[in-house]
């Protein structure tokens, strides 16, 4: 749907990498642009018209985020450079001061790197302990796994809401319930999930959300990072600087402002904010429902060509998002990848950045195909063509 | 080399590797090789006496074109002595590289010949080398 919104598929490509980033619609480059062009000042600061306009446009997207997401306050919103940076803020800002030796905190072997590795230092610093959540046969969170993992230690649980591998929903709300109920801490990384499906922080009451405005059709650089209101006070910022202060007289007398700007030091990316505010607005236009819908219905027309293949191995049938991980008997995901790529068709290979999952799938590598609402079934149809020939991915990946 | 030749080279390498197999043998050198833009990741063990290289093998995953790439290096280095290995591996280097070198030098591994053309290809095939040249220049200087 919607092709003609965006720049990149006047080109002749089959972009199926939307798990890594997505394209962009011509409203949200439009929108940027605008701000480089007509008002380009600086935001929190402004004693003039244009500096006006930007605190009003980038707080608009606060605004925007705030209702995207289902949040109560806007004062809940931080904007951060994306999932990533979200993630190392939630970790170094709040449970840093938090976790003591012995404490446990609960991941899975399917999180990605930005999930990983923050609680790894942290646990390294404090003393607390990683622990991971078994998977079922489907490489599933279950709630009754998530239970058995908890003990009267566990002080925190950080899941992905959908994992950029296996590309399962996680029951986010049902094990937060659960997890409230032991007074344990639940963060969620949403980079995969916030573009693809409805979200409500308040519904799944969580205490955390990282996501990245780029792979919702946002500019890159950008992040949010969501903490309940009560929460966000205790969040120590980890960048201190021009922004964020009221003033500083010495090393004793520094005076911070308010959540959420304290946590905003330094020049924010002010265009790729606004961007994101735009973003939004395009997919509110289109309906999350209806996205979800869409890439449900695409993913099904592509796995039900794809299970008929007999040298291909997919590794998460059992999914519901559009993400599809696979690999070609015999042949190196990376040659297949080249292979594709040969006709204009971008898939990732590789390890995706979850490089403990080698322990659980087995493999370390697969191709991943990541739908989104503007790819189509012609183009899984093209794709599906070119997977069917073994001999002719064998005769040509070199 | 004729194209289809050279394919059906790295082809029959990637398929059926030569010297594919884990080493536990201390006189062994042991390397690792990685390619940082992608998985490739190789184990390759290299016994050296003499100043000739006696034998190497390797173990590890990695595309068609660094699996084939190992293949035929270690097929083309095993017996040399360490001066002709380094000067086979610069070679190889010039020829990926779209520099001057020396064909004869190469044999087989001029299937490699057009890799220049695939950039994002280059380090594939290089992979091997990368590891393996260090040691043989330590090896020199001592
Ligand atoms: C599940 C998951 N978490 C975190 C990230 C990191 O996002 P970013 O690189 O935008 O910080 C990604 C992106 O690949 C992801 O898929």
């Amino acid at each position: 749907m919607h092709r003609e919104d965006f720049p990149m598929l006047n080109q002749d490509i089959i972009y199926l990498d939307n798990g890594a980033t997505s394209l962009k619609p011509k409203s949200v480059i439009a929108k940027q642009v605008d701000y480089y062009e007509n008002y380009s000042a600086n935001a929190h600061r402004g004693d003039y018209d244009i500096s006006y306009k930007v605190d009003l446009e980038y707080e608009n997207t606060r605004d925007l985020v705030r209702d995207f997401i289902g949040a109560k306050r806007k004062e809940e919103i931080v904007f951060t450079s994306g999932t990533t940076d979200s993630l190392n803020l939630i970790v170094n800002g709040f449970f840093a001061n938090l976790l003591e030796a012995g404490d446990e905190i609960l991941i899975t072997k399917m999180e990605h790197a930005s999930n990983v590795m923050p609680w790894f230092r942290i646990a390294g610093e404090t003393g607390a302990v990683i622990k991971y959540i078994p998977l079922d046969d489907n490489y599933f969170v279950t709630l009754e796994n998530v239970k058995a993992s908890i003990t009267p230690k566990t002080k925190v649980i950080s899941l992905a809401e959908i994992t950029n591998v296996v590309g399962d929903i996680r029951p986010i709300k049902e094990i937060t319930k659960y997890a409230h109920e032991k007074d344990i801490f639940v963060v969620v990384d949403g980079a995969q999930s916030v573009p693809h499906k409805k979200i409500n922080v308040t519904d799944s009451d969580i205490d955390f959300l990282a996501f990245s405005a780029h792979k919702m059709l946002g500019p890159t650089g950008v992040g949010v990072m969501y903490a309940k209101y009560e929460l966000m006070q205790n969040i120590e910022p980890v960048n201190l600087g021009g922004g964020m202060n009221e003033s500083f007289d010495s090393p004793e007398k520094m005076v911070l402002k308010e959540v959420p700007t304290r946590l905003e030091a330094g020049t924010p990316n002010i265009a790729g904010v606004i961007g994101l505010g735009e973003a939004i607005k395009y997919l509110n236009k289109i309906g999350m429902e209806n996205i979800e819908k869409y890439e449900k219905n695409l993913r099904n027309y592509f796995i039900e060509k794809l299970v008929s293949i007999p040298h291909i191995d997919i590794l998460n049938l059992e999914s519901d998002s559009g993400i599809v991980a696979f690999n070609v008997d015999g042949i190196f995901a990376e040659d297949v990848a080249y292979y594709l790529n040969k006709y204009n068709i971008c898939v990732r290979a590789g390890n995706h950045c979850a490089k403990l999952t080698k322990d659980i799938l087995g493999v370390t590598n697969s191709i991943r195909v990541s739908l989104y609402f503007y790819n189509t079934e012609s183009e899984i149809d093209n794709l599906i063509e070119l997977l069917k020939d073994k001999d002719k991915i064998m005769k040509e990946m070199i | 080399m004729d194209k289809e030749i050279g394919r059906e080279i790295i082809l029959e390498h990637f398929q059926h590797p030569l010297n594919k197999e884990e080493i536990h043998d201390d006189r062994y050198i042991k390397i690792n090789s990685r390619n940082p833009n992608c998985i490739d990741n190789l184990d390759i063990a290299i016994l050296i006496e003499d100043s000739t290289i006696k034998d190497i093998k390797f173990m590890g995953e990695a595309c068609a074109i660094s699996t084939s790439s190992t293949s035929i290096m270690i097929k083309n280095l095993i017996g040399k002595s360490v001066k002709e290995a380094i000067n086979y591996i610069n070679n190889f280097y010039h020829m990926v590289n779209e520099e001057e070198y020396d064909e004869k030098v190469l044999n087989e591994a001029l299937c490699f010949q057009d890799i220049y053309k695939q950039n994002n290809r280059k380090s594939c095939a290089l992979l091997p080398y990368r590891g393996i040249l260090k040691v043989l220049e330590e090896y020199e200087s001592k």
